[in-house]
């Protein structure tokens, strides 16, 4: 009968490794799926206002402009005053047209009517430049803008 | 015959390389989180003669000056109470009870001052060009807050859903049910209380 006994050992077995190859995959993929990547280098300082009242953007369709003083490494050499940033480099107001025609067309062609435009604007910037933005993307026909925001609300500050 | 096992392949870095894709991953992406504002700009069209008429009353004028203070209806006025003001402007109903621009659904004041009926009010925002941008997306948060007010209670009233949950899950795509109905459901808050939100070219400043 002491042949089917087993062994008794009194030493804890190791904690199997095997597993966490699969756990770390996961957390992988979970990742790939969430997040995208970040496409746009930025070159403006980016603090956005606070709203609640939000809808979602729809990210295959949209175009992004970027407005603010340009960020603490580009002072020296373009001065404080805000500027645009279209794709990754500075945009003149009277360059903005072709600009955008040009970010229009890297979109999916079916989805290029339907183009919304998200504006991102430091919140310290002067609602001068985001109207003259707005004259621009009217003369250009393309009318649907979201001005994106962060989450919260400036009263309870 | 002599049985040679195949050695098994040591799968013990396996994790290390997973982590060192999982950090990549991590450091090159952001998560999505682009919200805002939506807006419709006016197109663009030549200028015409034809001059559409809004009663003063019919109007609720919010000017926004170049050291982003309120003053709305002539009135100085805080961010804060700019809901409520708006809100009690566009549920007035001020139109007499028998004619076509009554408002039977309208809960306000009825004062013949302020508006006819949500469908004539418009609101108009008035901006300096060096009103702050962190300003001018206050306002407009506070006067679409007022229109989320006032199209919820609606819609809680008539189908016992909040219209701004309403439009989040649709926009989701975790409806489940009859869309078609929503849909048409939506519609009828919508025009019960359009949006009408107009701005006026900004002054330049000193003028």
């Amino acid at each position: 009968m002491s042949k089917f006994k087993k062994k008794k050992s009194n030493e804890l077995p190791p904690v199997s490794t095997a597993s966490l190859p699969d756990i770390v995959f996961m957390l992988l993929f979970f990742f790939m799926v969430v997040t995208v990547l970040r496409d746009d280098n930025l070159l403006v300082q980016n603090i956005l206002p606070k709203a609640d009242q939000v809808e979602k953007l729809k990210k295959d369709r949209s175009v992004y402009i970027y407005a603010g003083k340009p960020s603490s490494r580009f002072v020296e050499k373009y001065g404080s005053e805000p500027k645009i940033q279209i794709g990754d480099n500075y945009t003149d107001i009277t360059n903005i047209k072709f600009a955008l025609t040009e970010a229009r067309q890297k979109l999916r062609p079916e989805l290029q009517d339907k183009v919304m435009v998200a504006l991102k604007v430091d919140e310290k910037t002067n609602t001068g430049m985001v109207t003259d933005i707005k004259q621009e993307l009217r003369d250009l026909n393309m009318l649907k803008i979201i001005y994106i925001t962060t989450p919260g609300n400036e009263i309870n500050e | 015959m002599a049985r040679r096992a195949t050695p098994e392949v040591n799968a013990g870095s396996m994790a290390d390389i997973a982590f060192l894709l999982l950090i990549f991953f991590l450091v090159t992406t952001t998560i999505e989180k682009d919200k805002g504002i939506a807006r419709q700009l006016p197109p663009k069209e030549p200028p015409t003669d034809e001059q559409v008429k809004i009663k003063e009353k019919n109007l609720f004028i919010v000017n926004v000056n170049r050291s982003d203070q309120l003053l709305v209806e002539e009135k100085l006025m805080e961010l804060k109470d700019l809901r409520e003001a708006a809100i009690a402007f566009l549920d007035n109903g001020g139109a007499a009870s028998g004619t076509a621009e009554y408002c039977n659904y309208c809960k306000g004041k009825r004062n013949p001052e302020s508006s006819d009926n949500p469908d004539k009010a418009v609101i108009s925002v008035q901006n300096d060009r060096l009103t702050s941008y962190k300003m001018y997306i206050a306002v407009q948060n506070e006067l679409v807050a007022a229109y989320n007010f006032l199209r919820d209670r609606e819609s809680q009233r008539l189908y016992g859903w909040k219209f701004t949950e309403m439009t989040k899950t649709m926009d989701e795509g975790s409806f489940k049910g009859n869309e078609e109905d929503i849909t048409s459901k939506l519609e009828t808050i919508q025009k019960m209380f359009p949006q009408k939100l107009s701005e006026a070219e900004p002054k330049k400043s000193g003028q």
